[in-house]
């Protein structure tokens, strides 16, 4: 059963994957995207972490991509339906260097062990739900990452102000 | 039984694809979202290799990856629209002032 | 350090002058001659103060500061006093003295007054160095420090090219000369660890029959170095094939010819093999070559003055003539008889370029003595003293030049080196050319009717004291410098030969009287019959000489013209380096290859910088582009 729902989701991911970077227009893209954030969190969803489907469409599906869809709305020009989405030559050494590193993935994941095991077995953490375990681990011991993550969303929070905001005539 | 390097092999591709779109598309938008889809993909190798070691330090850096994700995000499209602003374009080919 | 203060005077005085002299002796003006006369003076003073020691047996050799000392390589300023270096201070510090004084009078209205005194100061420190060295580098630094004085004061008058020239020919000559002198004192070194005269003198017996592989070839040793170390005294003192630079050098002023190219920078030759004498003495090759090279200068030089109608070219050839009877008598074992001939004839032939000075003075700068012509009535200090310098020269019995002449011809005989009978036979001959053409110019400059014209005659005067002061002192060294050095057969002791034993050791070969007498005869006869003939081709007959000159003109020709050897050397050594510099050295190596470098490169890199340019585009996916490559690379590199 979950054999079958990993290759379903397997494959479409790979597929909106391919869907995405080849359309033309960037907000078809966009909402080919979207779809694959749902089949990614069905993906944590097999892996028992729900906290963390959870966050991926609030965050990702649920903020992120309408940033992105206001911004693409925002600069989009009339004539982006006419030109080629790549850029000249681009298309082959792009292609060429992704198979590359796919090649060097494939060789690495051959030679993968691991490591020694945690204590945070499944059982315990269904037995705790995911979304405990996770904040127990998270506020105790990587308080401090947490801390700057914070830090780093404040910045984010200014720094888009600073940059995106209009020079105002006079005062 | 689903093994760990199926995992990791979707992991890959998904990256290749990433790599592959952030090194082609002429629109600065699609490149950020190519990175954006990289990103993930390591998040889910990250969250695999953590279920597979029964371990909670991946998952938990899926969380912080997630945030700093989101700020690069608005900062990034913070960048374009100031970019087109000024060059009334958001074409990679046609923002090269830094030729050399 | 045992040196007494008088001995560091001696050179260093002359020193302080020319610093003194250069530096401020503009503002001095016409005074500008003080320093240079009161330090040589008081050189000279010490120097008679050397020689009182060394009389009552002194001798010091000791180093005064020793620059670097490296393994057992020690270069040091020393001094050396001996009987052979007094000799040579007095010789070097009482002609300065003379000379200097003379230039006061001679250069009075030339614009380059105080430097040409700082010049004569360098040259009287750098012939002093040279003098009183105790080791070799420091023979070689007095050596190389009075060719570039001489430089300096032949072409003193810059302006005039001809003079430029010729003071670039003596250095230029000279260097071939010291080329072979420095390869000796390198082999010197080599063999022997040391370059002091000490070390060395006392070891050289040890070597004798060891052979050296010099260029392949297996030569003796001593031999080889004795060579080597002749080289450099060929140069320096202008013997064939090195003779070239001394006539031209005549382009310098007179007081510079007096000093330099007569009594002492050309005498150092003399001096270097006279002080090397313990390494001659063991190479019979090597005397040979010298007595024979002397043999040939001797009588080369004497048929060129016998034709030449510039005053001061005829007394040039004479001294080469002269210097060549002194390597004569170094080549045939007495080294002391050398050594008395450079000292008297350092008093008489200066006395000859003074003389001939005051003569181109009174005649307004014209030097062609067919144009002079019964300037005794004019003249007469400078006619009195010409007179007493040219019967010295002739070997008339009773002056100096006969008693050194003499000493000569009789070791020439009486030795058994090789050579030394043709030396003797070379030497007696050239005596009768020497007296003869010595008169010929004195008959032609000073008797008969005057040739010149009328602007120079109202000009004649006899010069001032300055100038006719020291050409008397001079003349008195002339008669009279000989009087210490005569020999038994005549009634003397020979002083001298006895003075320099200690040094130079004495010749092991003695001639029974009667054919001392006999030489002496001869010699004396000889020189007679020059002053005779002199009197009547240029007296009596004036068209003899003519006729001769019309009867043989090929023979006239070749010496008038100095058997074209400067021709010679222009057209094989001089034209063709000419040549080479211009189309090989400067078209090729420097034009081509090092420009062609130090343009390349920069043009390589230039090239190399603008396909690297390319690289960056300002394209932000390429820059990834070439990130992502890089980066699987070295994940390649390393999994």
């Amino acid at each position: 059963m979950v054999q079958i729902l990993f290759f379903y989701f397997a494959i479409a991911v790979i597929g909106l994957g391919l869907t995405i970077v080849n359309l033309k227009n960037p907000v078809h893209s966009v909402l080919m995207m979207l779809v694959l954030f749902f089949h990614m969190a069905g993906f944590y969803l097999l892996l028992n972490a729900e906290f963390l489907a959870a966050v991926q469409v609030i965050v990702y599906a649920g903020a992120i991509l309408v940033l992105y869809l206001f911004v693409l709305f925002l600069v989009t020009l009339r004539e982006e339906v006419n030109i080629s989405p790549f850029i000249d030559k681009g298309y082959w050494v792009g292609f060429v260097i992704a198979i590359g590193m796919f090649v060097t993935f494939i060789k690495g994941i051959q030679n993968f062990t691991l490591g020694k095991h945690g204590h945070d077995t499944i059982e315990a953490i269904q037995q705790m739900t995911h979304t405990k375990a996770m904040g127990k681990a998270i506020y105790t011991t990587y308080i401090l990452p947490f801390e700057i993550a914070g830090l780093i969303l404040l910045i984010a929070v200014i720094g888009g102000i600073a940059l995106a905001k209009r020079e105002r005539k006079g005062a | 039984m689903v093994h760990l390097s199926w995992y990791l092999t979707v992991s890959a591709i998904l990256f290749c694809i990433g790599v592959f779109g952030f090194l082609t598309r002429r629109n600065i938008i699609m490149m950020l979202l190519s990175i954006e889809l990289m990103l993930n993909s390591v998040n889910l190798n990250l969250a695999a290799i953590s279920h597979y070691m029964e371990d909670l330090r991946g998952q938990v850096l899926v969380f912080f990856i997630v945030a700093v994700a989101a700020a690069e995000a608005a900062i990034g499209l913070g960048i374009v629209v100031t970019l087109f602003r000024h060059r009334k374009s958001i074409h990679t080919d046609q923002i090269a002032s830094l030729k050399g | 350090m045992n040196m007494p203060l008088y001995l560091i005077l001696i050179p260093f005085l002359p020193l302080a002058s020319f610093l003194f002299t250069l530096l401020l002796g503009k503002n001095l003006g016409q005074k500008a001659h003080w320093p240079p006369i009161i330090a040589v003076v008081t050189s000279f003073i010490c120097a008679l103060i050397a020689l009182n020691d060394v009389l009552h047996g002194t001798h010091i050799n000791s180093d005064l500061y020793t620059w670097f000392e490296s393994e057992n390589f020690r270069a040091s300023v020393g001094f050396l006093l001996d009987e052979l270096t007094a000799v040579m201070l007095i010789v070097v510090t009482s002609v300065s003295s003379l000379v200097h004084i003379y230039s006061v009078g001679y250069m009075h209205d030339d614009p380059g007054y105080y430097r040409f005194f700082s010049y004569l100061s360098l040259f009287t420190f750098s012939m002093l160095m040279l003098v009183l060295g105790n080791n070799f580098l420091q023979l070689y630094f007095g050596w190389e420090a009075v060719g570039l004085s001489s430089y300096l004061l032949i072409g003193f008058w810059y302006h005039k090219k001809s003079a430029a020239d010729a003071g670039k020919k003596a250095f230029i000559v000279n260097r071939f000369g010291d080329f072979g002198f420095g390869l000796g004192i390198i082999i010197i070194y080599l063999i022997f660890g040391s370059i002091h005269y000490e070390t060395v003198f006392a070891q050289v017996g040890d070597v004798v029959g060891h052979t050296f592989n010099f260029l392949g070839f297996n030569v003796d040793l001593i031999t080889l170095i004795a060579i080597l170390l002749f080289c450099g005294a060929v140069g320096k003192s202008a013997q064939i094939p090195l003779h070239v630079w001394l006539p031209d050098a005549m382009e310098g002023p007179t007081p510079v010819s007096a000093l330099i190219h007569a009594a002492t920078m050309v005498t150092a030759g003399v001096f270097l093999v006279a002080r090397c004498n313990p390494i001659f003495s063991l190479s019979e090759t090597a005397l040979n070559l010298v007595t024979i090279i002397g043999a040939l200068t001797c009588f080369f030089a004497a048929t060129i003055a016998l034709v030449q109608v510039d005053i001061k070219r005829v007394i040039a050839y004479s001294t080469v003539s002269q210097l060549a009877y002194m390597f004569i008598a170094c080549g045939v074992g007495a080294y002391g008889a050398g050594i008395f001939h450079l000292y008297t004839h350092a008093y008489f032939k200066a006395l000859l370029f003074l003389g001939a000075g005051s003569v181109i003075h009174a005649m307004s700068d014209e030097q062609d003595i067919r144009k002079m012509g019964g300037l005794r009535k004019y003249l007469p200090i400078t006619y009195v003293t010409f007179l007493l310098a040219s019967l010295s020269i002739s070997g008339v019995p009773g002056f100096s030049g006969f008693f050194s002449k003499d000493e000569i011809l009789a070791m020439a005989f009486a030795s058994p080196v090789g050579a030394g009978k043709f030396a003797w036979f070379i030497g007696t001959v050239v005596a009768g050319m020497t007296a003869f053409y010595s008169f010929r110019l004195f008959f032609l400059t000073f008797h008969g009717e005057f040739r010149g014209t009328e602007e120079q005659k109202k000009h004649l005067h006899e010069s001032p004291p300055t100038m006719t002061i020291p050409l008397i002192l001079l003349a008195i060294g002339a008669v009279a410098a000989g009087w210490v050095g005569i020999p038994e057969i005549l009634g003397g002791s020979n002083h001298w030969a006895h003075f320099l034993e200690g040094v130079v050791g004495h010749p092991h070969f003695h001639l029974d009287h009667s054919t001392e007498w006999a030489l002496m005869f001869t010699s004396v006869a000889v020189g007679l019959f020059g002053i005779f003939l002199a009197y009547v081709f240029y007296l009596k007959k004036p068209e003899i000489p003519v006729r001769l000159g019309q009867t043989f003109p090929t023979l006239y020709q070749i010496l008038f013209n100095k058997y074209y050897v400067d021709e010679f050397y222009s057209a094989v050594i001089v034209q063709p380096t000419i040549r080479c510099a211009r189309n090989v050295l400067t078209a090729i190596t420097d034009g081509k290859i090092i420009e062609g470098i130090v343009n390349g490169v920069p043009r390589l890199i230039g090239n190399f910088s603008t396909i690297l340019a390319k690289l960056q585009n300002g394209r932000v996916q390429h820059y990834a582009a070439v990130m992502a490559v890089g980066a699987f690379i070295l994940l390649w590199i390393f999994m």
